[in-house]
């Protein structure tokens, strides 16, 4: 008799978390953001109704059948109930996933709009660098035979490029609040990920390829960036900070950087 | 020495495959609770910590490495020579030539020599505690560049990763020796009468994931073996142009750390099946003999477990969703991903319908089994979050992912385990294991798992990643503190009654209840043996079969159970 009161008592406990959302995400700072909240609540409805229904179909069969020498019903199935539940399961998830998919055709498959910021990411043991193109709107081509930090050239800006001269580094990603950006990430050593909750989004830095990440943050104030791909013993220091700004103190910021250089 | 150690016989093997995943399980598991204590007190100076690792624990305080390390081997030893080792290698050595009326496996020799193979894997793993720099901290996934760049890319991916790999590769031969050992005896070696559509669920179980077993691991040995190659051989499988480690430039070109991870989840994302499917077979008997009522949708069930297998093949992009793959195959993936939820629905119903209407019998097995169903969905729905892309950018990574897959493949598939464990072992020793040591083992442990695994899931929606050996680094995490110091306690406790039942395993070795032949009043064959079954099983005169593994509660037999070798009246 014990189980059924126990199987209520987590099912109960663990609605009671999700219900209370005591650890939940933090609050979203752009729309993408909230569409992701509200698609997450309509799953979190279907499958919280799924895992509630189950349980509650277990701790009843229990109660209920527990032998108490109750006649057995003899059967070997039935096939109406078989084609009525693979096709009603199977209507359910492969729709959620089509519904998903739009969410995710909207970060990853739109292309990037002509005003965006672009800033280069890198992530190295155990620490971010954030690159922008300066005055020119140029990258300088860059060496991974220069990479230098102690010199202050994390990403091995090579100085015969011209167009590096006027690159600015920053070891903080700052952007302007309500401007599309457009990360391009890359990696010299080992797989990081780059990962802002705030933004809803996570995407993993791999050597050898330059993968493009695109958001837009409207909120001003400061969001931890978490390496969320196991990068060797620091992986759990690898911090750095999203900091967006109202965009005049992001272009002060920038022209002053500028003229440090 | 012929007898017990360098043995042909299935079912000694099968015990040491059972000894060998517990092994594994009790160091996994201690593993794990150190881990645990350290992620609650990183600062606590523990003397033990010190005297096992005077290097990487130095004054008893646990350096980061040291942590991931203890992680990567606890993965491993989990998945592969505990899940992997006992439902299918254990369960299914002992009892597929018993529940099929055969004298012995198909190839017993190989049979032997798949275990030893496991059993040097597991010692050439366990080496790499001993060596300089310790074991890996890669995880057990083992992605390069962080696995293929040699000791430059961290302390313990020197020699420590290179008999990890080792250690792997000879895994997946044993395994192969396994599968096509369990595939040829399952075809060829049925008794008189035993079709295909008259074999129990358990069979099928080990019939599938012995399927999935061939074609997983032969795509793992060779991504093991390009990875090997990448080490010690100089060559550029998996390593890009242009790496720069720990300010040391590699000569590698043309390489692709991609390349691993398909490799990797081709083999990883059926391998939780190879895991959950035996434990499903297991529980659909026990369900059913516990329930005096056949298996509802026999059919539907042998389906299911092979749409199961098969699309479990066409799915592992699901764990690449932000690992740069093309954005459109990860759509293609995530239809794939969330069809799978269907024959899991299918199995869960018919589980449902077999208890439905039934006379439920709450033996110890029965727990376990209805544990298990519990658990099963609880661990398995939140995969809809997982597989869909969208979602997924958010909780992959976090502790919501290793929340769910300890409930589904850890846990889910531990109750399977030990399920068969209670109801299998009065056939193997002749002797009950102890019922109230028995309960207490098994409602503490359903109620710690919760415990364990559903805080971590809350850990997952505020943002926690996994694989951090400390969270004082980020403002956010410390909200998650006492969330962890729960976690971790319902460890230590959990945990602790596992020695119950370890005591118990032995104790009723000797003190157990006698059981008679046929304790739970069973259908299928190995019933009708004496316990332990003799060598050879049923010697020179093979049973004949004459109907279905489930009869039970046939409308107007004499019992409420009819024997597989039971003419029909």
């Amino acid at each position: 008799m014990l189980l059924p009161i126990l199987i209520l008592l987590v099912t109960i406990i663990t609605a009671a978390g999700f219900i209370t959302q005591r650890w939940w995400f933090p609050a979203p700072i752009n729309e993408y953001a909230s569409w992701f909240d509200s698609y997450f609540a309509i799953n979190l409805i279907l499958t919280g109704a799924i895992f509630i229904a189950a349980q509650l179909a277990f701790v009843w069969a229990i109660l209920r059948f527990r032998n108490r020498g109750n006649p057995v019903r003899y059967s070997h199935g039935n096939n109406r109930l078989e084609i009525f539940w693979t096709i009603a399961t199977l209507v359910l998830f492969v729709g959620a996933a089509f519904a998903g998919s739009r969410l995710w055709s909207d970060v990853h498959l739109s292309a990037t709009p002509a005003n965006a910021l672009r800033v280069e990411v890198q992530g190295k043991q155990f620490a971010w660098n954030f690159r922008y193109a300066g005055v020119d709107g140029k990258f300088g081509r860059t060496k991974v035979q220069l990479i230098n930090d102690a010199a202050g050239n994390p990403f091995g800006i090579d100085e015969a490029d011209p167009a590096g001269n006027d690159d600015i580094m920053s070891s903080e990603l700052r952007v302007p609040a309500g401007r599309p950006i457009e990360l391009k990430m890359r990696s010299p050593d080992v797989l990081h990920n780059f990962f802002v909750r705030e933004l809803r989004i996570k995407q993993d830095l791999v050597p050898g390829m330059e993968i493009p990440l695109r958001f837009r943050a409207d909120k001003p104030g400061a969001y931890e960036i978490a390496c969320s791909e196991l990068c060797g013993l620091g992986h759990h220091q690898m911090r750095s900070v999203l900091v967006v700004l109202p965009p005049e103190t992001f272009e002060t910021w920038l022209k002053d950087k500028a003229a440090e250089k | 020495m012929r007898r017990y150690i360098f043995s042909t016989d299935h079912k000694v093997i099968g015990i040491q495959y059972y000894l060998l995943a517990l092994f594994s399980v009790f160091l996994g598991m201690a593993l794990s609770v150190i881990m645990r204590f350290h992620l609650t007190y990183p600062e606590a100076k523990v003397r033990l910590f010190g005297m096992l690792w005077p290097d990487a624990a130095a004054g008893g305080i646990m350096t980061p490495e040291l942590y991931l390390s203890l992680m990567t081997m606890h993965g491993t030893i989990m998945v592969f020579f505990v899940l992997t080792t006992a439902p299918q290698s254990g369960f299914g050595n002992y009892f597929i030539p018993l529940q099929l009326g055969a004298q012995d496996m198909a190839f017993p020799v190989l049979n032997m020599l798949s275990f030893w193979t496991t059993f040097v894997s597991l010692l050439v793993l366990l080496a790499a505690f001993f060596v300089e720099g310790g074991a890996p901290l890669a995880g057990w996934t083992a992605y390069p560049p962080l696995s293929a760049a040699g000791a430059i890319a961290g302390p313990g991916q020197g020699l420590g990763q290179t008999l990890w790999v080792l250690s792997i590769a000879l895994f997946c031969a044993g395994s192969l020796m396994g599968a096509i050992n369990f595939i040829t005896t399952i075809l060829d070696y049925r008794t008189k009468g035993m079709s295909l559509m008259r074999m129990p669920l358990t069979v099928w179980g080990w019939f599938v994931a012995a399927l999935i077993s061939l074609f997983a691991f032969a795509v793992l040995i060779v991504g093991g073996i390009l990875l090997l190659l990448d080490r010690e051989a100089g060559t550029s499988f998996f390593l890009p142009e242009g790496l720069r480690i720990n300010d040391r430039l590699l000569p590698n070109q043309g390489g692709s750390p991609l390349l691993f991870q398909h490799l990797f989840w081709f083999f990883g994302h059926p391998e939780v099946y190879i895991v959950i499917v035996p434990g499903m077979g297991i529980v659909s008997t026990i369900l059913s003999v516990f329930s005096r009522k056949p298996v509802f949708g026999y059919k539907a069930m042998v389906w299911a477990l092979f749409s199961i297998g098969l699309l479990g093949f066409l799915v592992w992009g699901h764990h690449m969703f932000t690992s740069g793959i093309s954005p459109y195959s990860a759509i293609g993936f995530s239809v794939l991903t969330l069809a799978i939820g269907t024959p899991s629905a299918i199995k869960t119903f018919n589980w449902l319908g077999t208890i439905w209407g039934g006379q439920i019998r709450l033996d110890l097995p029965m727990l376990w089994a209805l544990g298990f169903l519990s658990l099963f969905v609880t661990g398995g729905i939140t995969g809809l979050y997982l597989g869909q892309p969208a979602l997924d950018s958010y909780f992959h990574d976090t502790y919501f992912v290793v929340g769910h897959f300890h409930l589904i493949m850890g846990v889910a598939a531990i109750f399977a385990i030990f399920a068969g464990t209670y109801y299998w072992y009065p056939k193997v020793t002749g002797r009950y294991l102890n019922e109230t040591l028995g309960k207490i083992h098994f409602y503490i442990t359903f109620l710690g798992v919760y415990g364990i695994f559903i805080p971590m899931h809350f850990a997952g929606l505020a943002g926690n990643p996994r694989r951090y050996a400390d969270f004082a680094q980020f403002e956010f995490l410390k909200d998650l503190n006492l969330l962890h110091k729960f976690i971790t306690h319902t460890a230590f406790t959990t945990t602790a009654v596992q020695f119950l039942f370890l005591f118990s395993l032995f104790w009723c070795l000797k003190r157990g209840r006698q059981a008679p032949e046929n304790p739970w009043q069973a259908t299928t064959l190995e019933w009708e043996l004496p316990s332990p079954p003799p060598h050879h099983n049923f010697g020179p005169s093979p049973p004949e079969v004459h109907h279905g593994p489930y009869e039970y509660s046939v409308p107007g037999a004499a019992r409420d159970f009819r024997m597989q070798t039971e003419p029909e009246p």
